[in-house]
């Protein structure tokens, strides 16, 4: 029967190519999708259906993939997609007067592909220029500073058809990409320190490393006390020694550049001014754990960034540094916060979506494609080669007794001069705060979403692992902003960037939001404040990863920090009937339909 | 001489499906017991519709879904020393919570009656029209838990609970030993 005949579509010689560039192997199914991304701004039924053929895996697993990654869509996007950041910063920077600007310039809403399909508008958590909000992903290029003007102008260049990085560099097809990186983005480096924004010698921590054994390695990254960057804080020397000793014949060593907290942008930095560093000090690490094969994890938001590393690895080879012994390949990401964890990183690179690993066992033993594996942050890996150059004794002298050397800060918000310090470990919070220009400071999170939030009278504790603890991030709030505001806005956050795997966490959060909210509209009363407490006691508890475990802190910080805001906001029970429950607003929905009065609730004022 | 007074019970179904109140009968002969020990006020196990005085007990099924509910359970809560929500939808919202989550409409509300008086698939509703007689009372935007409106001294977990729990929480109660359930107790069967 002529309907039961299948219309067989030729198969598509385009996707078939894109899969044969990443040599139709299932474990780069994220860099055949956002290839096809590129190519055809969406991935359709039968696109995913040639892939699953070629890659030989099933149709849900690539589809698995496809929808997992916010950059990866299956509706058409348009040729030019631009990515408003809406994290509280930029709401707090003007966001709105952008926005509209945008939406008046193009004809569509945020969230809406034009007709034409010539651009999407949409909005995207931090992507690294807190210091220079609002900003926005324009396809492959970032555009910061962002005001009403500058984003009308932009949206009318692009409209005119130029690509978006003509509209936001002159002469960018004469720039090199360094050159090209630099005009777009301010590096906005406040203070050098000793250790990496200073002078560095090229390569000087590698010379030394290849005249050492890798056990000897290992011994001076342990001695120099250096502690993770990204936030947990593992000691590297220790996590190297039990990598190098899992029993293997294939380890990797992966950069952790996902820098996805809010309010995280060193690394961003890092990698514009110290791409050698950190290159230079995986190639330490590979010869530490006696790793072939390096990963750097670069999140989607910096794929600005791409051209210039290529570039910089290109160079290392070319000099020989790389290449022979041990070579590093960029894996990118597609805008998934919960990738920066290193089990959903390395789901990630293995082409799965972005999900957590169960643990143990961990990286070390059993990591990426099932092999040990070393992941550091892009700082870590910094401070290694500058700790092979100079020793680790002139490190651990540096910050205090348990955290060592320099750390980089990258302050935002509302300060007068945000951007990234260098500085050793110990200072307090108020130093911090007054080289930044944030005198007028009533609330400061230090950490990201993930962190703390402190006010005033922690002022002067100490920026340490021990004490207020940051992978970087420092966002500062005068007493203009809304506390409970930006907790929603956090808690909106996590909802948005839970990988869904653990009930507490993919509901949890939505709940903990909904009691925020319910503060917010004073329709609290004193049993929410336990609620609150007891509902992140529960998620933190029963979560997977570090992101359900952290995901209540700004619940839980400011609670702890600003206890008078939220009793502030709660209503009494009285004569064992809520306060917080409106009948008025309960029944005005259906007094709308039925025309009528409540015959109980209201006054019947025709009498 | 006068008997001591006996401690009175009132009980109400509001948005639930009757359920609970079949299993306050599930305690059976025990309910012989019981009659000895309490006086049934307010209820439909009576069919006295207002309070006759105080009660020491009020039993409450079912959450809130209209304007009626409300009141009815606030003069509950002034009525009663010690409120006892029985069963999930008193708790929770329960079966009649499932309409809150139409969610992503801009009228909810609206949505849900057109969807069960004009536009569902099996209807038959020559009218073509929302009910909306005057005797009918406005429903709330969403269906709340009992809890959200007043406080609640105990709940009896469950859908429908067992005539077990529900006796000896009563009797407890009674004798002023109730000191909340056993681990045990609470279950997902
Ligand atoms: C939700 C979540 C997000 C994370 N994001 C990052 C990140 O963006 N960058 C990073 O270096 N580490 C991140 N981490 C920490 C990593 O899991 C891992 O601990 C780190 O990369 C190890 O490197 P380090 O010891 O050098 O800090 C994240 C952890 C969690 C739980
Ligand atoms: S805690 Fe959240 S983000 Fe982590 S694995 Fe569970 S659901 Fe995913
Ligand atoms: S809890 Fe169950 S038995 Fe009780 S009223 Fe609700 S649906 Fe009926
Ligand atoms: S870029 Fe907007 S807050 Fe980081």
């Amino acid at each position: 029967m002529a309907t039961e005949t299948k219309v067989k579509s030729p198969p598509d010689a385009e996707i078939m190519a894109i899969c044969d560039r990443f040599g139709s192997d299932h474990h780069r199914m994220l860099d055949i999708l956002l290839a096809v991304q590129e190519e055809r701004r969406c991935i359709t039924p039968s696109t995913m259906d040639t892939i699953a053929a070629v890659v030989g895996v099933t149709r849900i697993a690539v589809e698995g993939v496809a929808s997992f990654y916010s950059f990866l869509s299956l509706a058409p996007k348009g040729r030019v997609t631009i990515r408003l950041c809406d994290d509280i910063v930029d709401r707090f920077s003007g966001l709105d007067a952008v926005v509209a600007a945008f939406e008046a310039e193009l004809g569509i809403r945020m969230g809406e592909t034009s007709a034409d399909q010539a651009f999407s508008l949409e909005f995207t958590p931090c992507i690294g220029m807190c210091d220079q909000a609002p900003a926005a992903m324009i396809n492959d290029v970032v555009a910061t500073k962002l005001t009403a003007e500058r984003a009308t102008a932009i949206a009318r260049a692009l409209k005119q058809g130029m690509s978006p990085a003509e509209a936001l560099v002159a002469d960018h097809d004469v720039l090199s990409p360094y050159q090209r990186v630099r005009a777009l983005v301010d590096n906005n480096i406040r203070q050098s320190g000793e250790v990496l924004l200073g002078q560095v010698p090229e390569d000087a921590g590698l010379r030394a490393a290849a005249a050492m054994a890798p056990s000897a390695i290992i011994d001076a990254v342990e001695a120099s006390g250096l502690r993770g960057c990204g936030g947990a804080g593992f000691t590297t020397g220790r996590k190297w020694r039990f990598a190098a000793a899992a029993p293997s014949d294939r380890r990797f060593v992966i950069c952790n550049a996902d820098e996805g907290e809010p309010g995280t942008f060193k690394d961003r930095v890092i990698l514009t001014e110290r791409a050698d560093l950190v290159f230079e000090g995986m190639t330490i690490a590979a010869r530490a754990a006696g790793a072939r094969e390096g990963i750097l994890y670069l999140r989607g938001e910096y794929l600005y960034l791409r051209e210039h590393l290529e570039a910089v690895l290109a160079a290392r080879r070319a000099r020989g540094v790389l290449g022979a012994n041990f070579d590093i390949r960029i894996q990118m990401g597609a805008g998934a916060y919960i990738c920066g964890e290193e089990g959903a990183l390395i789901s990630s690179c293995e082409g799965l979506p972005g999900e957590p690993k169960t643990r143990p066992p961990f990286p070390v033993t059993r990591g990426y494609l099932g092999f040990p594996t070393v992941v550091n942050n892009v700082e870590t890996f910094a401070h290694v080669a500058r700790i092979l150059d100079r020793g680790a004794a002139w490190f651990h002298a540096m910050g205090t007794e348990k955290s060592h050397g320099t750390k980089l800060f990258s302050i935002s918000g509302d300060c007068a001069r945000p951007g990234v310090y260098e500085l050793p470990y110990g200072l307090t919070l108020r130093e911090l705060l007054s080289l930044a220009g944030a005198e007028n400071a009533a609330a400061v999170q230090v950490g990201g979403p993930s962190g703390t939030m402190v006010g005033r009278d922690s002022f002067d504790r100490r920026l340490t692992f021990d004490d207020l603890a940051t992978g970087g991030a420092v966002i500062v709030f005068s007493a203009r902003r809304n506390i409970l505001e930006i907790v929603d806005y956090y808690m909106s956050f996590f909802v948005h960037e839970s990988c869904g795997y653990c009930t507490p966490c993919r509901v949890g959060n939505v709940f903990l939001k909904k009691a925020i909210e319910k503060f917010r509209k004073g329709q609290a009363n004193d049993d929410d404040i336990a609620y609150l407490k007891d509902l992140s006691a529960t998620i933190i508890e029963t979560s997977r990863c570090g992101l359900g475990q952290t995901s209540p802190n700004p619940v839980l910080s400011s609670l702890q920090n600003f206890p008078l805001i939220y009793a502030a906001l709660t209503k009494p029970t009285q004569d064992g009937v809520k306060a917080t429950f409106d009948i008025q607003s309960a029944i005005s929905g259906a007094r709308d339909i039925a025309k009528r009065r409540s015959y109980i609730f209201d006054k019947d004022f025709s009498k | 001489m006068t008997e001591a007074r006996k401690p009175r019970v009132a009980t109400v179904s509001l948005a639930g499906c009757f359920g609970c109140h079949m299993a306050v009968l599930d305690i059976d002969e025990r309910m012989i017991a019981l009659m000895g020990r309490v006086e049934f006020d307010r209820s439909p196990l009576t069919d006295i519709k207002t309070f006759t005085q105080r009660c020491d007990i009020g039993i409450i099924e079912g959450g809130c879904c209209n304007e009626e509910n409300v009141h009815t359970l606030i003069d509950f809560r002034k009525n009663c020393d010690v409120l006892i929500a029985l069963g999930q939808c008193a708790i929770m919202g329960g079966l009649p919570a499932m309409r809150n989550a139409i969610m992503h409409s801009r009228e909810p509300l609206r949505e849900c009656l057109e969807e069960a008086y004009i536009s569902g698939p099996y209807l038959r509703n020559a009218t073509r029209l929302i009910p909306n007689d005057p005797v009918l009372p406005l429903i709330l935007d969403k269906v709340y838990p009992c809890s959200d409106i007043v406080d609640i001294d105990v709940q009896i977990p469950g859908c429908a609970p067992s005539g077990d729990i529900i006796f000896s929480t009563l009797v407890a109660l009674l004798d002023g030993k109730f000191k909340g359930f056993a681990r045990e107790t609470l279950r997902f069967d």
